[in-house]
């Protein structure tokens, strides 16, 4: 829906990749747009990510936005090179003459039932890609807002859609061509005893966990990271100067994840407000399994009440 | 087995080693003062440089890639590119991207390592020098890409080596442009030589211009070491992809009489005497015997130009050295286009603990 608006009000919109046309993407997140906006403005692409990746660099430093669809996260490899050595320099290497206002979408993470390589959600090797922002919703209507946003940035933005949103949330969206900011984090729930801070899909597990804590008489604040690079600190600060507690929720590996950079900002700049451990709920620092276990792998809604019950031990 | 598909490549030069036309003149090959235009512009190519391979040796410049010996193909392709199309270079051709206006100081700025010199004051639209191999063939087909969709009567032109040839981003190019039909033409400029591993290490094919036949293009050898060749060769796939008819692959064979670069000792690989061989072969005398021979030329003028271009260049080093190095602000400047509130903590370090400006 958010394709669509952009479409309609900039012409130098265009959308790419595998898949997108005719069919409209595996996920139906291009739907209906190569009818409404012909061959030219939606194309399916060779079958090649670094192709996807160099060619909107090309199209983005000569008057079009790409917004360019990698069909897994785990397929975006080949179009890294692309992504660091051009696209996320381009605009500093040339000191602002050319500019990549790309977007990259990519569905993110695991729990449904999925093959092989199409759970991934490797988002900390992008993050650490200076002068790329990384966006990951929490909910349609905030796909709907930040998608706006990150097309309309003139700077490359990855955008990780969570494939559990796609298939477990359903949400009225209003398509009114609001936008939402990025480089903030969203208050999700307020709360005064402890701060948990999660992205994506993990937001649903999040709810489940605090919700049932509320029970247990502790009333958390969860905040949506939203934007994972660059981090939105303050705010993560704000709420656990507030709490004294913060505990970490993340999908991906915990090893070098975002997780550890907000524990370390935290450290660094709030520690004395801390009245507890930082804790870390994180998937595995193993390969994700296959589906059999991949519920076991993502961290759940029992790991997560049970890591902020150990910031009142 | 029946045969249902066959590929010949042609291969094109028109004037000989010796400066002797081996077939018919183009028009702009007629014309004296168009080849004054382009010998010119090869002397200067040559004498810069030397000059900036010097610079480096007297730890003036960084390690700098000389493009000792391209000066047919890069002046070539720059006669015949337009001022609207787009250069997506490798790191060599400073004969092309001077045509298209890039100057000398802006070359030496970004080889003495500063981004400054990537901020052509023209072209605007031309691609910096690329120093990943291959990538920029991708980058030259996405701007084809939006020619077409913005319906704009111009061409991307990328350069890629030999060596870049065994990337697998330069087949996804070649068949990105064919399958679309893309306003772009992609020069191989085969010098023989990826730092140390010779040509036939890269690949078993006959040609490196076969390489456009799985992707379904044409693909043409050029003699790189004639201008003339070159300038018509990728005249013509200029046009052709102008005209909406897709894009070509164009090997120019010439030869690295250079090191790779100021870092590379190419004695260590390869035997002086291909060397030797190769300069009898090299792009300037051909040119410069073609124009005593029509009578345009002589020694004196020869010796006014060489000392032209020394001035030039000269005026071109002054202004470079003359520039001071950049403030560390320089490096949050231009990352995104508005300075993400968590990076000022960052600059503000930098701004304490830089080297002050004025260090060189």
């Amino acid at each position: 829906m958010a394709h669509g608006w952009e479409m309609q009000h900039d012409a130098n919109v265009v959308v790419i990749g595998q898949d997108v046309g005719v069919n409209g993407g595996v996920f139906r997140a291009t739907a209906g747009l190569q009818e409404r906006f012909g061959k030219e403005r939606v194309q399916d692409t060779p079958l090649a990510e670094a192709t996807i990746a160099g060619m909107s660099v090309g199209m983005a430093t000569h008057g079009l936005k790409p917004v360019a669809e990698i069909q897994f996260m785990g397929f975006l490899y080949p179009a890294l090179d692309q992504i660091v050595n051009h696209m996320s320099r381009m605009r500093n290497r040339t000191r602002g003459r050319l500019s990549c206002p790309v977007v990259i979408r990519m569905p993110h993470g695991g729990g449904i039932h999925a093959p092989e390589h199409h759970s991934e959600s490797t988002e900390t090797m992008l993050c650490h890609i200076p002068g790329i922002r990384v966006v990951c919703p929490s909910s349609p209507q905030r796909a709907y807002g930040l998608l706006l946003a990150a097309i309309r940035d003139p700077d490359p933005v990855m955008f990780l859609e969570p494939v559990r949103l796609y298939r477990a949330m359903r949400q009225d969206v209003s398509d009114d061509g609001q936008a939402l900011p990025l480089d903030v984090c969203f208050t999700l729930r307020e709360g005064s005893d402890v701060t948990v801070v999660t992205w994506g899909a993990m937001t649903l597990e999040t709810l489940r966990a605090v919700a049932e804590l509320d029970k247990r008489g502790i009333s958390a604040e969860v905040i949506d990271l939203a934007t994972l690079s660059p981090i939105d600190i303050d705010t993560i600060l704000e709420s656990v100067a507030k709490t004294g507690r913060l505990v970490i929720v993340h999908e991906a590996a915990r090893n070098v994840g975002v997780g550890a950079e907000i524990a370390a900002l935290v450290a660094e700049h709030g520690l004395f407000d801390l009245q507890a451990p930082i804790q870390r709920v994180a998937g595995f620092d193993t390969i994700m399994p296959l589906f059999k276990l991949e519920h076991d792998y993502i961290p759940s809604a029992q790991r997560i009440i049970d890591a902020v019950e150990r910031t009142f031990d | 087995m029946t045969t249902v598909a066959e590929f010949k490549i042609q291969y094109r030069q028109i004037l000989g080693p010796q400066g002797e036309a081996v077939a018919p003149l183009p028009q702009f090959a007629q014309d004296a003062a168009e080849v004054l235009r382009m010998y010119r512009a090869m002397t200067l190519v040559r004498v810069f440089d030397a000059k900036a391979v010097n610079l480096q040796r007297t730890g003036q410049l960084g390690t700098y890639p000389s493009s000792l010996g391209h000066e047919a193909a890069h002046v070539g392709i720059g006669a015949a590119m337009r001022p609207e199309d787009v250069l997506a270079p490798v790191y060599r051709e400073f004969g092309t991207q001077l045509m298209r206006g890039v100057t000398m100081t802006e070359i030496l700025t970004y080889w003495g390592g500063d981004e400054r010199g990537n901020d052509f004051a023209v072209p605007r639209q031309d691609f910096a020098w690329c120093v990943p191999i291959a990538t920029q063939t991708l980058h030259a087909a996405g701007a084809a890409m939006a020619f077409k969709v913005l319906k704009q009567p111009r061409c991307a032109l990328a350069y890629i080596g030999d060596g870049g040839t065994s990337e697998g981003a330069f087949y996804e190019a070649l068949n990105l442009a064919g399958a679309r039909a893309l306003p772009v033409v992609f020069v191989i400029v085969n010098n023989g030589w990826a730092i140390s591993v010779p040509v036939a290490l890269q690949t078993a094919a006959r040609t490196l211009a076969q390489k456009a036949v799985a992707a379904g293009i044409p693909g043409v050898q050029v003699d790189g070491n004639d201008v003339f060749a070159v300038r018509e060769v990728v005249g013509a796939a200029l046009e052709t992809a102008r005209r909406g008819a897709g894009p070509t692959l164009i090997e120019a064979l010439t030869y690295r009489l250079s090191d790779h670069t100021t870092a590379d000792d190419a004695s260590r690989y390869r035997s002086g005497q291909e060397v030797k061989d190769a300069w009898a072969l090299e792009p300037l005398i051909r040119i410069r015997k073609f124009l005593l021979t029509a009578g345009v030329w002589d020694a004196a003028m020869e010796q006014a130009l060489l000392e032209e271009c020394a001035l030039k260049v000269d005026a071109a080093v002054t202004e470079y050295l003359g520039q001071a190095k950049p403030p560390t602000d320089a490096m949050f400047e231009h990352l995104f286009a508005a300075l993400p509130a968590r990076l000022r903590e960052q600059r503000l370090i930098a701004r304490k603990y830089g080297a002050k400006a004025s260090d060189h």
